[in-house]
This record gives C-alpha cells, structure tokens and sequence, in this order.
C-alpha cells in the first residue's frame, strides 16, 4: 500500500479558504456597508467630514423639495432608459438566443465586447454622433432633411441616449441567458395546443423569461441613477441626477452625511430589486438561479448552448455540492 | 416576422454597439484638430499621447493597480468560490447573497462606502486604497466567473481522485485545478479589464498624489471632444477588444482538449 | 478453519441527521466473490458502497478490511477502488493518464507504471486508444477505462456503483458479460450496486436485497428468487401473485392442507404453522397452469375464472385473469411447440393450478 500522507490538508485548506472568504467579504463589503449606514445618521462637521453625533436629518433632508426634484428626475430617466432597453433589447436577445448554433457564440460575443468597454469611453464616443458636429446632423444636413444642426447634447434627451446607448449589454446579455434557457419546444407544445404566437410569447415566453427580465432592468436601472459621469459629459451641468447629487456632496459640498443618506436610498432601491429577483426567479423556476450574467463571465455551458449534464441524485454531489 | 427584417434588426443593434467606437477609432487618425472634418491619416495623436508625461505617469499608475488589484481578486475570489462550492459554513449563504449583491451593487455606492471607511480608519487615499477599492469590485466577478465553472464541475471527479489514493490537496492539485483554471484566468483578465476602466469607484478611492488612468481620462472627456482624447479611448478600447477576447478564447477552450 | 471474509460489516448504522440511511447491517463479504447490492433507489445500496470506499463514515459500528479495523481510514488509503456510475473520467487526461493517475499517486517508479498501464489496457482491449480523451470515446469505451482505471492499482476489493446505467440495452448486456469474465479472471472481489433484478442475478455468486436502509435476504440468485423470505423480496425481484391462505390441516407427510383463496390446496414448507393459522401463498406468473374451462383436463384443485388481457411478449405470453372471487392473478406461458394454439382471448373461462411445491408459503405479516 501507498505510505500514509499527512491528511490534514484538507481540513487545512477548508478554515484557510472560509476564513478568507469572511475576511475579504467583512472587511471590504460589510464595514464599508455599515459605515456608509451609521455616518447617514450622524452629523456634519464643521471641519470634519461628520461628526459623531446622532441624527435623522440628513433623511429629513432628502425628504425636501431639493432631494425630491433629483430623485424624480434621475428615476424617470432611469425608468425610460430601462423602459427602452427592454423594448430594444428583448428582440434583439431572443434573435441572438434563437440563432444558429453555430453564430450564436460570434453574435453574443459582439455583446460581450461593449459589455465590458469602458462605459466611459463609449459615452465619449456617442459625442462624435449627436453633438452639434456628429454624425447624425451630418448625415441630416447632407441629406437636406434640416437646415440647421440639431441641438441633441446637453439635454434630457442626450442623457437618455447616453444611458440607453451605455447600458444595453448590460440589458441584452441577463435576457439572452434566460432566452437561451427556454426550451425551444414549449414553444411548439403551446401552439400545438392552439395558442397563436402573441399568446404564446404573452403565457409562455414572457413569464419564463421575467427572471431576465427584472436582472436586466435591474442591471440597467441601478447604474443608471448612480453612474454621473453620462449627464455630466453628455448634459452639461443643468440637469442634477443623483448620481451627481451624491457625488456633489463628497466632492463639493462637503456635506457627507447627507450623501451617505441618499446613497443609502440607492442601495434601498437595490435590494428592494434583488429581492424581486429572487422572488420572481423563484416562482418561475422553484430554485434560486446562481448568478445573473452567467453568459457574460465566461460560462462555457452558456456559450456553447449546452445543457447542464444532470446531476445524480443518490450519488456524490447532493451532499456536499455547494451553489445554494 | 421575414427573415430579412430579423436580420436587419439584429445588424441595426449591432451598428448602435460599434458605430460610435468606430467613429472615434477612425477620427483618432484624423490630422485635423477640429476632428469631425476629416484631413488625412496621421499618427500624431498618438503621438502627442506618449509625449503627455502626466498621462503616462496615469496609465502606469493605473497599470500597477490593474495587476495587483486582478491578481489579487482572482486569489479572493478563486479561493471563496471553492469555499462555497465545497464547503457548507456558517454564514455560507449570507456571504454567497453578498457576493451576488457586490456584482449588481452600483458602483458609486461601493466607491463612497470604501471612501468613509478609509476615513474613519485615517487612511490616506493613494495606491494602498485604491488597490483595496479595486480588489473589492473585481472579486465577487471573479467568483461569480468561477462558480459558473464549477457548477458544471463533476464532484465525483474529485471521488474519483481520492478513491485512486491522492489525497485532498493532491486531488485538488491534479484535478479541481486544471479544469477551473481557465475561469480563473478569465476572472484574471476581467478583473484587470474592470480595474482599468473603473472612473466611479476610483474617483472616490485615490488622492492627488496617485492619478490613475481612467479618472485623468474623465477630467479630459468633460472638456468636450479633443483629438487627442479620441486616440487615448481608441487605445483603451482596443485594450479591453484584446482582455476580452483573450478571456473568452480562454474560458471558452473546451475543458476537454 | 473459515477464511476469514475480505469485508466485513459489524452494527453498522447510517444517520443523515435524523433520517436514518442504514440500520444496523451486518454484512460479511467473502475474498473472490460477486457480491450484489440490490434494491430500489434509496434503499442504502449505495451508502454501503460509499462507506466501503470511505466516502461517508458510518454513524456507528464498524467496517473491516481484510481483518483490519478501516473504520476512520480516508479512501485514498484504502486499498478498494471504484467504477462510478458515470465513469468520473477526468476530462482533461488521456485514457493512458487516467489509468496511470492511481499509480503515479502511489508514487511508483515509471516503468513500473507503464507496464502496468500497458498491461490493463491490453486486458480491456483499449490500448489502441491510450492517447484519446474521455470525450473522445464511446459510453462502452469510457466504461472499459473506468474498470482499467481502478483494477490496475490491484484493488483487494473493486466497487461498481451502477455502472452500466449509461449504456443501451445491447451494450450492458455485453459489458456484464466482460465484467463477469473480469472477475473470473482477477478473482478478485467484487461488490456490485444495482437496481436491476435481472443484472443481479445475471453476474453474482450472491445478493444483497435491501429496502429502506435493511438487508431483506441474502442468497443465491436462485434462492432470492425461488425462496423469496418477505413479501418486499419476492415482488422486488419479479412479478408474483400473492394469494391469501389459512391452514386448514397438518398432514402426516409434513405437508399441510390449507383454503387458498376459497379452495383446498396441499402447501409444501419447511415453516411451521398451526391449523387456524393465516399465510401468503406465494407464486411466480410462470409457476401458474392455466387450462381452458371446457377441457377440465385438470384434476382439482382448481381455480375458476377469466381471462381479461393477454400481452404477447416474445418468448412468452402473459395472461391477466381474474378468478370468480374477484382476485386477479397473472400467469406467464412458455411458447410450446407442440401446442401451438394457446391463444386465449379475454373473457375466455379458464382454470388456474399450479405444480404442487412450487409454492411459496409466508407468515401473514402486515404490509
């Protein structure tokens, strides 16, 4: 027989690998969590960020006309931008879902790429095509379809561009994962049984896919309230969004407290989201889904359009496999 | 609905995907300082990029966070994602919730709860924070990226292995390793993708005496469209198309060959 | 002196928190046998196997390997090996590799773990095909590198946890029939989990039933068949008519008078019952005669009744029938040359016998 090995190892690597996971998870999300909580409650300094004196105001605060406008602005925009990514995104998933096998890694690849571009960069870009040089008035002028350039930048409507144009991938990519998902033949087994194509899509497709659904909106809503720089390069400085709102007060205003409080409101938002993704995900499934994006960080199985071998159930895995 | 009109569809996504990026590609070659009227091909842009001292000390800068900050996420996360696979704990769940939550969580959030906690602490913001800030985004994604490998990850495999005589380590070692290995790497490269093109989170994690890249290229982009500018994203862009397209042909690679 | 057994199980007991998999087995498996854990899923077949190979370790009792006490040994120092039920190829290695993979872990020198390699491919007929990955090989291909894999490390003991579940019906058959000439050839021990009636008995020398974490009998095939010991044993293992008796006399012989099922039948057991004293008859489909009502060809006893379905079935005929009581029995005919019309259509009066002995005869016990 083989000569014995020290077994430790595994009990070893088993406290190393959890006590790391709650050390990094701790430190890096739960403090800074928690501290962006307490100093929402707590005082502005006169020098100091804030001081440690416990208050309500700062949420008073947010409950004033001032908060209020930026918070109804930056949500409308947010929803509408949403609103139309869903609108755009949708078809254009289900078509990527439903391509070839053979296109389908090329064609979701092509989402991937702006997926993980500097949003930055690609606001940057849509410059060079609404501004009062860009493209389209180019485009429109050459044609003599107007005579004067249009003026699209700095207004509500280029932020709402920026933000569509920035976002989709963030949309498409939790659709197609979903899409892909759906078997084909359900499809087929709802018009066997005499449901035209509106029907099936409105009691087949569309209930099963609502996990991708809410995680894409999810995905498009969120960043849009917070990421400031999209009105900023592409609306100028008139319209404040609470993105900018909360940057102001960190940057400039010096006014802490109050920009954890409204940050506190944005990760409200957030979990009041995830929470309806778990539910929705759970009602369509019976079972938690792992992650939203699977396609999109590099899931070999969602790539190549394969099924997950089914797992066995008297044997191995169903003890100590994790994935909640 | 025609096949053709399917097409079209798909085509017109795609060209609001690229157009813009191709635009800014294209005129980054442009001689002319007023850039959206083309003059002829010229380098020069890219050029007076290299000659801005201040831009490289950023990207060099922005660099040493990337490969510390992806190296070590890709640790954090490699070695959580085992934890959650193989292991039940306590607080497993919680911490698997919170992962899921740091992936979604919007990143001026993240960025103004790291800056009040290095306050608090009386840490001064500089490569140190930074490099923590950037850790904390990057690693839920790179756990994210190896769970999904995982997942589809046969447990008996490891059986397998112990059952010929190789012990815990040894099957990990020989066997757990070399088939999550892409999505390790492929979590590498994504993380380093992340941490370069990160301006929420790094506008509130760095002092004035670390400038990185992406925050520079912020306080460039507000000034309005620059020559300059478009050689500076076209470069940027071209970077992540080449981290990306590494990460996918990696993760991609068939486990089996 | 009695060889003393190559595995032995004493008081072993199984608890998944309150659930209880296995209750207290005592199981002693003999140096060279095919030994077969048979049983529905769920049933602790597997859990047997998996404390064998040292995956779970038993909440109490304790396990024995060749006389040695392996109770808290890891797998990977047991000298037991397994086929899995998906084979556990690693992907990523050639066939050579994985078969070489327990070797190399046991540190042996190179050329040692290369003759030895060759040798078990040559023996699995897969030497052609060392250099293919698992993903490049058929599901009987993948099967033979599974065996290979776990016999080169000369295992005392091989489990096979069911390992032809993969394969179609032609290819199992086949690979029983290679596994069975395997162990004949290594004369090693192998300990074998199904749920398959047929395959248990088609490859072992004994098996194991097992429901809801107990041994329910161990024999023979022949034994767990013909002498089923409970009612779970004798429908697990094939279809079977179970007729309510009582024990009307003893005979002299040793036999007994008793009413089955409203007439009088000799039953033949080695079980002792007084008169007055409810049993289960017992009979298998093929054990029944079954003659045309006219024809009274039969000497009493006899059953009435009428046939509801007959099923063809190749080889044989199955015939669904209920007798005047209401009780429906099934009976199975051979194809008989000679006899050439035994095409019973429903609703045809039939009498039903059976060949005095082939009984079963079982306490009443509750259901």
């Amino acid at each position: 027989m083989r000569p014995p090995v020290a077994g430790k190892g595994g009990s070893l690597f088993r406290g190393t690998s959890i006590g790391t996971t709650w050390f990094w998870l701790g430190a890096f999300a739960l403090l800074p969590g928690l501290a962006l909580l307490l100093v929402s409650v707590l005082d502005k300094g006169e020098i100091d960020f804030f001081i440690p004196v416990l208050t309500l105001r700062n949420y008073e605060e947010l409950l004033g006309p001032v908060f209020l406008t930026v918070l109804w602005d930056s949500v409308r925009l947010a929803a509408l931008s949403t609103l139309v990514c869903l609108l755009l995104g949708y078809p254009f998933a289900y078509r990527v879902a439903r391509a070839r096998p053979k296109w389908r890694p090329w064609l979701l690849l092509l989402v991937i790429i702006p997926f993980w571009t500097n949003s930055l960069i690609r606001t940057y870009a849509l410059i060079l095509i609404i501004g009062a040089q860009g493209m389209v008035n180019k485009v429109l002028l050459g044609l003599g379809i107007i005579h004067e350039p249009l003026a699209m930048m700095y207004t509500d409507f280029a932020v709402f561009v920026g933000l569509t144009y920035t976002l989709l991938p963030f949309m498409v990519l939790p659709l197609y994962a979903s899409i892909e998902k759906l078997d084909p033949t359900l499809g087929d087994a709802a018009k066997d049984l005499g449901a035209g194509s509106l029907r099936t899509f409105w009691h087949i497709t569309l209930p099963l896919t609502l996990p991708g659904i809410v995680a894409g909106s999810m995905l498009v809503f969120l960043p849009s309230l917070g990421m400031f720089y999209v009105p900023e390069i592409l609306g100028g400085a008139k319209n404040l969004l609470l993105g900018t709102f909360i940057k102001n007060q960190f940057l400039q205003a010096n006014n802490w407290p109050l920009g954890a409080a409204a940050s506190t409101v944005l990760t409200i938002l957030l979990v009041l989201m995830a929470g309806l993704y778990r539910f929705v995900s759970l009602r369509v499934s019976g079972r938690e889904r792992k992650g939203l994006l699977p396609g999109a960080l590099g899931d070999p199985d969602v790539m190549n359009g394969k099924k997950r071998r089914a797992r066995d159930g008297e044997t191995a895995g169903a003890k100590n496999a994790g994935g909640a | 609905m025609a096949l053709w009109l399917k097409r079209s569809y798909l085509a017109l996504v795609y060209a609001f995907f690229y157009l813009p990026l191709f635009v800014v590609f294209v005129y980054s070659f442009n001689s002319n300082k007023y850039t959206t009227n083309w003059a002829e091909f010229s380098l020069k842009w890219y050029q007076s990029l290299l000659s801005n001292s201040a831009l490289l000390d950023a990207a060099l800068n922005s660099l040493l966070v990337a490969v510390c900050a992806a190296s070590l996420a890709t640790f954090l996360g490699t070695i959580s994602a085992l934890a959650f696979k193989r292991y039940r704990f306590f607080g497993r769940k919680a911490l698997y919730i919170a992962i899921f939550m740091l992936t979604v969580s919007p990143d001026i959030v993240m960025g103004i709860s790291l800056l009040i906690m290095f306050i608090a602490l009386k840490i001064e913001l500089g490569f140190f924070t930074i490099l923590v800030a950037h850790t904390t985004l990057c690693a839920p994604f790179v756990a994210v990226t190896v769970l999904a490998r995982l997942a589809a990850f046969d447990e008996q495999l490891i059986e397998a292995a112990r059952d010929l005589g190789a012990s815990e380590p040894e099957a990990f070692r020989h066997v757990l390793l070399p088939l999550t290995a892409p999505a390790i790497a492929a979590g590498w490269l994504l993380s380093f993708t992340l941490s370069m093109d990160d301006v929420l989170i790094s506008t509130f994690t760095t002092g004035p005496s670390f400038e990185v890249l992406p925050v520079k290229i912020y306080s460039m982009v507000k000034l309005g469209v620059k020559p300059d500018v478009n050689a500076l994203c076209a470069v940027m862009f071209v970077l992540t198309l080449v981290l990306v397209l590494l990460a996918q042909t990696i993760s991609q690679s068939r486990r089996n060959q | 002196m009695e060889i003393a057994p190559i595995i032995e199980l004493r008081a072993v007991a199984k608890y998944y928190g309150a659930t209880a998999a296995l209750h207290n087995i005592n199981l002693e498996i003999a140096n060279g046998e095919f030994l077969t854990l048979l049983g529905p899923s769920g049933c602790g077949k597997t859990t047997i196997l998996r404390l064998i190979s040292g995956f779970e370790s038993p909440s109490r009792g304790e396990l024995l390997l060749n006389g040695q006490d392996i109770t808290g040994t890891p797998p990977e120092k047991r000298q037991v090996n397994t086929v899995f039920q998906n084979y556990a190829l690693f992907p990523h290695m050639t066939v050579w590799d994985n078969v070489a993979f327990g070797l190399k872990m046991q540190r042996l020198p190179k050329t040692e773990v290369n003759w030895r390699v060759a040798e078990v491919l040559r023996r699995v007929h897969m030497d052609a095909l060392a250099d293919r990955k698992p993903s490049q090989l058929s599901g009987g291909q993948q099967q033979r590198v599974a065996i290979a894999r776990a016999i080169v490390n000369n295992p005392l003991v091989l489990l096979l946890d069911e390992p032809f579940s993969a394969l179609d019906f032609k290819l199992r058959k086949q690979m029983q029939l290679e596994i069975k000439h395997l162990q004949r050839q290594l004369g090693i021990t192998f300990v074998f989990v199904t749920h398959d009636q047929e395959e248990a008995f088609a490859m072992s020398d004994r098996v194991v039933v097992m429901n809801e974490g107990e041994i329910r009998q161990i024999g023979s095939s022949q034994e767990i068949y013909e002498e089923p010991e409970n009612l779970f044993v004798a429908r697990f293992v094939g279809e079977i008519n179970v007729l309510e008796g009582k024990i009307t006399a003893l005979r002299p012989d040793g036999t007994y008078m008793a009413n089955v099922e409203g007439e009088e039948f000799v039953l033949r057991t080695k079980r002792d019952y007084e008169v007055g004293e409810k049993v289960k008859v017992l009979l298998r489909p093929e054990d029944l005669k079954v003659y045309l009502e006219q024809e009274k060809a039969l000497a009493p006893p006899f059953f009435l009744g009428r046939i509801v379905e007959t099923v063809y079935k190749g080889a044989t005929v199955d015939i669904m029938l209920t007798l005047d009581n209401g009780k429906d029995l099934q009976a199975a005919e051979f194809f008989n040359e000679d006899d050439t019309d035994i095409s019973y259509r429903p609703g045809d009066r039939v009498a039903v016998s059976w060949v005095e002995g082939w009984e079963v005869v079982l306490d009443e016990e509750g259901e």
